[in-house]
């Protein structure tokens, strides 16, 4: 129950509202060109590179595909291929440090085995290395064959894909699309509207026209006093008029009662949030677990929003969108969005450091329990296993998250019921388990049967 | 024929000449007209109006559809993640620190529960040796952070300044006093802390001319003197009661704050009979304590009289031959406790309260004479260090210019002392005047810069409360302003850059923790260690000459007192302590355990001199009660403070607290009661004074009209040790019986059961048991209760009208004859109808000198529950754990429920207490809130709430269990009023684990139910109060 804790500090975050907050949506436009801009620039030097190593290739000897795998799982966490993060951009690197340094193979095994003998030896790149880049050293790996270095650098060897740019076209063409069904549908609308309104025009005077007639031919038109009875006999039944009144009544009590019960039921609710987050890509695309992120639903009764450092764990290496893109959603809106996170975290992504600024991020809280309602992530979660897509919906594909469920109590209730409790292996539930199986005399009992349907179990 | 006679109202009317505005009244009831005809009379400005009445019409129309239009909308609610999340906080679970609170008032090793970064709680630290108990006023300490009037940043001549300009200031001009040669004064709480020592002398020596002065606003230096004087040391002996079989104290409230208290756990082990003993306590005492009020036997006396009474046990104990004057009565009780003391041998032990060296001396003497095992002088408390000479001396010294600055921490001298206009006329001649305040208060407010200091809770530091026995604090929560702790900034003009924490980490490494782990030291919140380490940086003031003289002598001093005139006695109460705390709305509302009075402190008056003097207590028709005022006169200074008469008080003797009165730093509804330091003359509670009626009427805000049992046994089951150990326990704890078939049966028999049972053996099913006899009345639990259920306070006016909303109350009774018994016994002697009504109405006076009994109710959680079944909507309904469920949401606030209850234990909300600025309470302002338990929901207007068995703590327990895959453990469950009673007279647990204690409790021979003839169930049960009644 104790914690120790010798210097622990925070502060009510309330307090951290106070600070005055700039609107993250307001600057992204001019993240945006930021960014562009930027990235012509690292490609004008990657196409250098690239010139490069086509004269350089040849070193590289190892399997690219492998070198790629042992990329991911041993380098990528602090090395891009294309740009400087924690460590320096590794795309040709043997052929860079050959030709520029003149450091060979042995050197490069070297480095990668254990960097800090290399800089304690004195070298002087390998110093010049470690000051560059604030004194980290890099983590030694000795696990590392030849072979796997070889692979490894095969990978980095490589030549980089040009940018297709199929993603702009691809833009140009769908919305392109867009346009002309909308058009194609109102001139169908508008074509039908003009042939009705000639119709009508063609009864008008049709009428006007037989009546002429009549009037020429003089015809007595008979006058209409047949409808005006129906309408004096229709008052005069004081049945029907009950009768329908009643069912009037009815109808809009009921439709009334449905109104009302719909009051502060939020279903549906998606509030545009000030980052765009998008769970399909985290969740959907790359099979993030739910409680990766969301770690406290495993332990507290909330499931906590992630701290932004939880999001920089990935994301100081991950600084642009790779994947499928849609006309509404691009590449740069998504890298544009993963500005605004280095914005509010206060990383320089230039630098590669924290500048210390921070701009909290305020969400818009979608799933809303009143205060009286006690709910408790880690019960439903951990105690009884329960997937975090049974009350939220399949959140792996929204793009942006919405209240899936009424969160109502009959929804509550409901599934109180009908879920059976998992006391398998739960040694808190073994004894009464026990008692309940001797009492109804059935092996499995729902939450209800324990108790889970007592006003004071969620409401205190 | 009508007579010519005139009857007139007014001479107006006489005055013939006159008399238009006679007329005018008599044709206009209302003599002002209405202004309409400014408004409608000016027909141009009506004409020139764009404004018809049509339109105002339509636009009162559309803003009213508009406001409710929007008001439909559903608000946007903004979450907000930590930016980067300290490793120790995951939202939503609650984290727990070990520090220690040292305020110079109240001194005790703690546990404080921390959500999301707040301190929301205090609970005991069960790894204390000794005083890891929180009192009412340490758990509603927590309340003091949040507190809105604190001071925000260092200020200079009552402007806001900064920590650069307050450093250059005072060390530019404290470096310049050292040159000077004028002295420095260092007036201090007593801190206890060894740190905090050391830094003072190192300040001594870097500073020269440094006096210190520790001052404690109610002073034990009688006691610390006559300690000093026999063992060299300054300090309190030490007394574990719980080793004790004979108990006589003589004016000392050992269950209050007597010799900065902490005793009353160890009492109450002792109160409990087990194998038929219990201790056996006699009580000397004028005022009506907290300790008379648990004694198994109380003489009132007058002050004087203490001291002739110690003087006589003195004598008869030791053997010598002491003569002094004394009443028949107590020269019999005091006989009789000096033969039980002597009986009990090593098992006796005597303390006093009176405030004489000469008494505290013999005291010491007495008990090492009977060679007491409850008696410590190894290891001495260190929780009171003042020095009454020291500081008469420096108001001197002040007062005459010598001093050349003053710093201030931890004390309030301007309120706390009776000559506080000199005080602050020797400020004037400093040259520089520092406080360490956390509020603008009275002294603060005077002098030159005020350093704005940390609650606790924000603050490192260490303390040794008995010699020994350490304890650390640490911060809980990063400062809410911009503050620094007085040792800080004493290290700063010690021209050191370490941080305090740093400073007293080395020095634990060094001298304290003796090579034990700092870290494990931190965790646990105290360490013992071998040797003492706090320095002593008092110059002691001279010896006392009574010194030399002998025991004998001292005692033959204190047999010749006398006193003519009426005795006042100053005593702490239980809910303000020495005032520090008077801006603190729970504590304010908190009832005192004996008058049972709110907001307010008073004059106590015995009834026989309240008759003498004319003052009256009367009950209004509300219920609420009335008190005359009186005039209070020593020494030249009267205070004008409300009566109330009180049971059990001596004749010849009044009392009045300590703690009231404040009127700088605090909320204007907290500036209640009068101040009674005024007439603390020379550090001596006790004061011969006059009394006299005062004009005017005072409405107390009192919670319990009720004052006596009136014979009704089945509330409070009382019995003797003699009868408990010899006879079956349905005589002494009788079952009701109920007649059917014309055979007597009990009324828990199934037969006399009207209901359908409920299965409640399967799972949990929590039982909570009270024990009167282990209750001492501290109200603890009421203000653990208030902070883990988010009570709202009500306020005097609200409370007066009964509507006071804590969900925990300790009802407290006098018995009418001499005991409970007598009652009884006159109750079931009355016969016939006119005797009988004779004998009730004097049953509804208390005695003079009544027993009292405790009793802590709340609700009663019952099986069978009246409330439930009246309930028109559902709102209550039975768990099949125990707990009668009140769901807020569903109630519409019909107060059936409260009507039906036999325990009137339910609470209305009869206004919305949260931002509203009618209870402009702590609930009313962001800081306040941040106090609040997120568990619990805050109850809004119109619901009924009451105890809830603490539900959430109970869930809380049940999931943890769950979650790790566990069953829980024995005694694991807990409420906030049972971790809160360090006596352990609350226990409460699940009666379905035969490991938990609740088992055998609830089927104990003490154990009885709440007026259990109604057939309720209930699912606390309460222990049969037991009296040692044994004359040795």
């Amino acid at each position: 129950m104790l914690f120790l804790c010798e210097i622990f500090i925070t502060k009510y975050c309330s307090i951290c509202m106070k600070k005055s907050y700039q609107s993250l949506e307001g600057n992204s436009t001019n993240d945006m060109k930021q960014v562009t801009h930027r990235n012509l620039i690292t490609r004008l030097i990657l196409s250098g590179l690239i010139l490069l190593l086509t004269y350089s290739t040849a070193f590289a000897q190892g399997d690219p595909v492998t070198g790629k795998i042992l990329f991911n799982t041993n380098c990528a966490a602090c090395h891009n291929l294309d740009k400087k993060m924690t460590g320096p951009a590794l795309r040709g690197v043997e052929a860079r440090l050959s030709d520029d340094q003149g450091l060979d193979r042995d050197w490069i095994n070297a480095w990668i085995r254990n960097s800090s003998a290399v800089i304690k030896s004195g070298d002087a790149y390998a110093v010049k290395i470690y000051a560059e880049y604030n004194n980290a050293a890099m983590t030694a790996m000795p696990q590392l064959s030849d072979e796997d270095i070889d692979n490894i650098l095969a990978y980095t060897a490589q030549e980089k894909v040009a940018p297709s740019g199929g993603g702009e076209i691809a833009t140009t063409q769908t919305s392109g699309g867009q346009n002309k069904g909308g058009i194609s549908n109102e001139l169908i609308l508008g074509a039908l509207a003009i042939l009705f309104m000639l119709l009508a025009l063609g009864l008008i005077m049709v009428n006007k026209t037989l009546r002429r007639f009549a009037n020429a031919n003089n015809i007595d038109i008979p006058e209409e006093g047949q409808r005006k009875s129906l309408w004096k006999a229709f008052i005069k039944n004081q049945f029907l008029l009950l009768v329908i009144t009643i069912f009037f009544l009815l109808t809009s009590a009921y439709y009334v009662f449905g109104y009302l019960m719909q009051i502060g039921v939020d279903q549906g609710y998606q509030p545009v949030q000030p980052i765009h987050f998008s769970h399909k890509i985290h969740a959907g695309d790359n099979k993030i677990d739910c409680k990766f992120c969301h770690s406290s639903a495993r332990v507290s009764k909330t499931s906590g929003i992630p701290s932004l450092n939880v999001c920089m764990n990935c994301h100081k290496s991950i600084y642009e969108y790779t994947g499928e893109t849609t006309a509404e959603y691009t590449k740069e809106f998504y890298d544009a969005e993963i500005m605004k996170l280095y914005k509010a975290v206060g990383w320089s992504d230039e630098d590669q450091q924290y500048t210390g600024e921070t701009q909290p991020i305020k969400w818009v809280r979608i799933h809303n329990l009143p205060d009286f309602v006690y709910y408790n992530h880690s019960q439903h979660v951990t105690v009884a296993g329960l997937e975090c897509q049974t009350c939220h919906g399949p959140v792996e594909t929204m793009e942006e998250v919405y209240q899936y469920s009424p969160l109502t109590m009959v929804w509550c209730l409901d599934c109180h019921k009908k879920t059976n409790l998992k006391t398998k292996g739960n040694a808190y539930y073994t004894k009464i388990h026990e008692e309940l199986a001797k009492k109804y005399g059935v092996d499995k009992f729902t939450v209800k049967d324990n108790g889970g349907l007592e006003c004071g179990k969620c409401h205190y | 024929m009508s007579s010519n006679k005139k009857y007139w109202k007014s001479v107006e009317e006489l005055n013939k000449d006159n008399s238009s505005m006679i007329e005018a009244l008599k044709h206009k009831e209302f003599v002002q007209e209405i202004p309409i005809d400014e408004f409608l009379g000016d027909k141009d400005t009506l004409e020139s109006s764009s404004t018809t009445r049509r339109d105002f019409l339509k636009y009162v129309g559309f803003s009213t559809a508009a406001a409710s239009l929007a008001a439909c909308e559903g608000p946007v609610i903004k979450s907000i993640p930590y930016v980067v999340q300290p490793e120790q906080i995951i939202p939503g679970i609650a984290n727990y620190y070990a520090t220690a609170i040292a305020n110079g008032h109240d001194f005790a090793s703690i546990l404080v529960k921390t959500r999301e970064g707040r301190p929301i709680k205090i609970e005991n630290n069960n790894l204390a040796s000794s005083h890891g108990n929180a009192n009412a006023r340490v758990n509603a300490s927590v309340l003091d952070l949040y507190d809105s009037l604190r001071v925000a940043q260092p200020k200079k001549d009552g402007e806001d300044s900064s920590w650069d300009e307050f450093d250059t200031d005072t060390t530019q001009k404290l470096n310049a006093l050292r040159d000077s040669g004028k002295e420095i004064v260092l007036l201090t709480q007593t801190f206890a802390s060894p740190s905090t020592s050391r830094l003072i002398s190192e300040f001594k020596e870097k500073y020269g001319n440094v006096r210190h002065v520790v001052y404690d606003a109610i002073s034990e230096s009688a006691a610390i003197e006559a300690y000093q004087n026999k063992y060299g040391e300054r300090g309190l002996a030490n007394y574990d009661f719980s080793k004790a079989t004979t108990i006589v104290s003589i004016g000392a409230d050992f269950l209050g704050d007597w010799q900065g208290g902490g005793f009353d756990a160890e009492y109450a082990k002792g109160r409990v009979p087990k194998h038929g003993k219990m201790s056996r306590h006699i009580q000397f005492e004028s005022n009506m304590s907290l300790t008379g009020a648990n004694a198994d036997k109380r003489v009132p006396l007058t002050p004087s009289q203490q001291k002739v009474t110690l003087a006589k046990l003195y004598s008869k104990i030791i053997g010598s031959s002491v003569s002094g004057n004394l009443p028949a009565h107590i020269d019999e009780a005091v006989s009789n406790a000096a033969s039980e003391l002597i009986k009990a041998g090593s098992n006796g032990v005597v303390v006093a309260g009176i405030q004489d060296v000469n008494a505290q001396a013999i005291i010491l003497a007495i008990n090492e004479k009977l060679g007491s095992k409850a008696f410590d002088t190894k290891s001495p408390i260190k929780t009171r260090q003042g020095d009454d000479k020291a500081v008469t001396k420096l108001v001197a010294d002040m007062k005459a210019g010598t001093i050349g600055a003053i710093i201030m921490s931890g004390v309030n001298p301007m309120y706390t002392l009776p000559n506080a206009s000199e005080f602050a006329e020797g400020l004037q001649n400093t040259e520089l005047s520092v406080t360490f305040s956390m509020k603008e208060d009275e002294t603060s407010s005077l002098t030159q810069y005020i350093a704005a200091a940390p609650h606790y809770l924000e603050s490192w530091g260490d303390v040794e409360i008995i010699k020994g026995q350490y304890g650390l604090m640490q911060p809980t929560i990063r400062p809410l302003f911009d503050t620094r702790q007085f040792q800080d900034a004493l290290l700063m003009w010690n021209g050191s850059d370490v941080s305090y924490h740093d400073y007293i980490k080395t020095n634990w490494e060094n001298t304290i923790l003796n090579g034990s782990s700092w870290n494990t030291a931190l965790h646990d919140g105290v360490f013992v260690g071998s040797t003492t380490a706090t320095e002593n940086t008092v110059e002691t003031s001279e010896v006392s000459e009574e010194a030399n003289t002998s025991v004998d002598e001292e005692a033959r001093v204190l047999a010749s007192a006398t006193s003519n005139g009426f005795e006042l006695t100053l005593y702490p109460k239980t809910g303000m302590g020495d005032g520090q705390q008077a801006n603190n709305p729970w504590l304010q509302e908190f009832p005192d355990p004996l008058t049972r009075t709110t907001w307010d402190n008073y004059v106590t008056v015995s009834e026989a001199d309240a008759n003498e003097l004319g003052l009256k207590n009367t009950h209004v028709a509300t219920g609420a009660l009335n008190g005359s005022y009186a005039n209070i006169t020593a020494n030249g200074v009267t205070v004008k403070a409300p009566v109330i008469i009180q049971p059990g008080q001596a004749k010849g003797t009044i009392g009045l607290s300590f703690g009231y009165g404040r009127t700088t730093g605090l909320k204007a509804e907290m500036q209640t009661g009068v101040n009674a330091y005024t007439l603390y003359n020379d550090f001596n509670t006790v004061q011969n004074v006059t009394i006299e009626v005062a004009l005017g009427e005072h409405e107390f805000a009192c919670v319990q009209l009720q004052n006596t049992l009136m014979g009704r046994g089945d509330i409070i089951h009382e019995t003797t040790l003699e009868v408990f150990n010899s006879k079956d326990h349905r005589e002494w704890n009788p079952m009701p019986q109920v007649s059917k078939d014309h055979v007597m049966i009990d009324v828990t028999s199934p037969d006399a059961n009207l209901w359908t049972e409920f299965d409640s053996s399967i799972g949990h099913h929590f039982n909570l048991s009270i024990d009167l006899n282990a209750c001492t009345g501290c109200g603890a639990c009421i203000i653990a209760c208030h902070t883990e259920n988010n009570v709202p306070v009500v306020g005097k006016e609200e409370v007066r009208r009964s509507r006071d909303m804590h969900w925990l109350r300790i009802d407290r009774y006098y018995s009418s004859e001499d005991t409970f018994n007598n009652d009884n016994e006159k109750k079931d002697n009355s016969k016939g109808l006119g005797n009988t009504l004779t004998a009730f109405a004097e049953l509804e006076n208390p005695s003079e000198n009544p027993q009292v009994a405790f009793q802590p109710i709340m609700c009663q959680h019952c099986n069978h529950a009246p409330c439930e079944t009246v309930c028109p909507v559902a709102a209550i309904s039975h768990g099949r754990q125990g707990q009668n469920q009140m769901i807020y949401n569903r109630c519409v606030g019909t107060r059936y429920c409260a009507n039906n209850c036999p325990y009137k234990v339910r609470r209305f909300n009869w206004f919305l207490y949260n931002e509203n600025d009618e209870f402009d309470f702590h609930m009313n302002d962001d800081l306040g809130r941040m106090v609040i338990n997120p568990d619990v929901v805050v109850r809004s207007r119109g619901v009924m709430e009451k105890c809830s068995m603490c539900i959430q703590i109970t869930q809380k327990t049940i999931l943890d269990a769950k979650r790790d895959g566990r069953e829980v453990k024995p005694n694991e469950f807990k409420t906030a009023c049972s971790a809160a009673c360090s006596s352990g007279a609350m226990v409460f647990g699940d009666i379905n684990n035969e490991h938990d204690d609740i088992v055998g409790l609830k089927d104990d021979d003490r154990a009885y139910h709440l007026l259990e003839s109604v057939g309720t169930k209930p699912n606390v049960v309460y222990q049969t109060l037991v009296r040692n009644t044994n004359e040795a």
